[in-house]
């Protein structure tokens, strides 16, 4: 298997451009396996932040001045890479966020007051506390009821129980795209059509597919996506939503301020277009130039073979693993991504989680934002390993080895 | 052995492992053989819900001490459990509310004392001395 991952994926030469990857902690060479939470950045988008900073910066949209021209084509430039990567049909239905937290908040908020009393939303038992909480606020505020699409013991939604949820009081489905914690990648173009066939929205959370997979808007037709830069290997503070045009159009604003106006006057104000409606404020410029330059770095990747190499990278990590007494993993969809997460029956995860640290080992432990998730499987939490393209068999080599003595130290 | 005494103690054996895989396998075995709370007393009011993991406090005072054991869900919490209690427990309620816990820094265990580690110690530390100003008060 060693041959075969090292042949179809030049890995060493894709390193090289991550310079946070050569770096020792504790004496000895990092291994970065926290992808999940957020991902490295390639030098080029770390040039970008640096040339944003020393000779770019000017606020955007409303200067007259060649600075504020520049970084307004440079910002609008980043929307359209974007728009392109993710094939949406409209650059103005990209609109710029905080991250998928603040794109979720913002459908939440402002397609929420398009709901009434007594509509049903429907999210999934493997969603991020991201996309519970904003629409738990939602029906508190508008008495509209949320229901959870439950899954199975191998970390897959009932597709069954689904379709009994979903009725002629279905206003909108959100669920997750990939499971942060299990690495479960959902049947969406599914869940998009039924949810079509009952009249329902579908926003999905793209946090932990993006990185991962080709997205196509049109091909998936859901009717919102969101993601954050920091995970797709672009900066942190800034994300993107993805929102139909005609959907886009009917929402009331999320937040008031500049930009987001045509005119004010104290009598009556009208707002601004799209995406300019949904962009209040001075946004995130370096943010949202230097995301598009994460997708530019993208562009040169060959997606498919990702994929393919990401996949092995975690097969290989999941039946090392395995060979270590008491190791379950969590997590066992057919379908999944290079999400490993585990624990080791009588080991409490917080100790694994440390002692890989202290071997150099980046790992995530605990509930990762998902204690429903948790309480189903009835554990404290699990010791994550997520991967990226640039990790290699030597570093899961690497994890197999600190994860068996972390456990022989414990017991 | 004043409270200084014993950070002091703690510091010199700590001193002879410049490893820090050995400085955890101490700190485990520490958390292996350390008795701690009585499983009666490990009700919700002395839980305090770390987001990594759980931790069980329970105070007391008596002759004018104060009185700690505590537990965890985590072994490597439970052993630096352990040696907060060694230098915490039996001191007075004023010795232990102004107290400053240097040795934990000092002995390089200090990111689990910080607000991001969420593995309920600092909570802890914090209910501690809380109880021992209480105590002070009364």
């Amino acid at each position: 298997m060693a041959e075969d991952i090292a042949y179809q994926f030049d890995v060493e030469s894709i390193r090289k451009q991550f310079p946070t990857l050569s770096q020792e902690v504790y004496g000895k060479q990092l291994v970065y396996l926290d992808n999940g939470a957020t991902a490295q950045k390639p030098k080029t988008v770390i040039d970008a932040i640096e040339r944003y900073y020393e000779v770019e910066n000017a606020n955007i949209h409303r200067g007259v001045h060649f600075l504020s021209q520049q970084a307004t084509d440079k910002y609008e430039e980043a929307r359209r890479v974007i728009q392109r990567y993710i094939n949406a049909p409209l650059e103005e239905e990209v609109l710029f966020t905080t991250g998928t937290t603040g794109g979720i908040n913002l459908v939440a908020y402002s397609y929420g007051e398009l709901l009434s009393e007594g509509d049903e939303i429907i999210i999934s038992a493997m969603e991020h506390h991201s996309n519970i909480v904003p629409w738990q606020m939602l029906c508190e505020r508008k008495g509209c009821i949320l229901n959870v699409i439950p899954m199975n013991e191998s970390g897959e939604l009932i597709m069954d129980e689904y379709r009994k949820l979903l009725s002629s009081k279905t206003k909108l489905v959100a669920v997750t795209h990939i499971s942060n914690t299990l690495g479960t990648i959902n049947p969406v173009k599914e869940i998009i059509r039924l949810a079509h066939d009952s009249g329902a929205v579908v926003l999905l959370d793209g946090a932990q597919s993006i990185q991962h997979m080709p997205v196509d808007m049109q091909a998936l037709d859901c009717d919102f996506y969101t993601f954050s830069g920091h995970k797709v290997f672009g900066p942190t503070g800034v994300g993107v939503l993805y929102g139909k045009k005609e959907l886009l159009d009917r929402m009331p604003p999320y937040q008031g301020g500049g930009d987001m106006i045509e005119k004010v006057t104290f009598e009556k104000t009208t707002y601004n277009g799209l995406p300019h409606k949904f962009e209040a404020g001075t946004p995130h410029i370096a943010g949202g130039i230097c995301l598009g330059e994460a997708f530019r770095f993208l562009e040169t990747m060959d997606l498919e073979g990702i994929q393919h190499y990401e996949k092995e990278l975690a097969s290989y990590a999941e039946s090392e693993l395995l060979q270590i007494e008491g190791l379950r993993i969590i997590g066992t969809a057919a379908k999944k991504t290079s999400v490993v997460s585990f624990v080791i029956d009588g080991l409490h995860p917080f100790d694994i989680g440390t002692l890989l640290d202290k071997q150099g080992i980046a790992v995530r432990t605990g509930h990762h934002c998902t204690q429903p998730i948790m309480d189903f499987y009835g554990i404290p939490g699990t010791v994550r390993a997520s991967f990226a393209f640039y990790n290699t068999k030597e570093e899961v080599d690497a994890l197999v080895r600190a994860v068996k003595r972390s456990a022989e130290m414990l017991r | 052995m004043t409270l200084e005494e014993k950070q002091q103690d703690i510091i010199d054996e700590f001193a002879i492992y410049d490893d820090w895989m050995d400085k955890y396998e101490y700190i485990i075995e520490l958390g292996k053989d350390l008795p701690m709370i009585d499983e009666a007393k490990k009700t919700d009011d002395r839980l305090i819900e770390g987001c990594q993991s759980r931790v069980w406090l329970a105070t007391d005072v008596q002759d004018g001490k104060m009185r700690f054991t505590a537990d965890s869900d985590a072994i490597i919490t439970k052993g630096i459990i352990g040696l907060l209690i060694r230098v915490l427990d039996g001191e007075t309620p004023k010795s232990v509310a102004t107290s400053d816990l240097h040795f934990i820094g000092d002995i390089g265990l200090q990111e689990h004392l910080s607000p991001t580690r969420a593995n309920g110690l600092l909570s802890m530390v914090k209910k501690m001395k809380l109880s021992a100003l209480k105590a002070a008060a009364e």
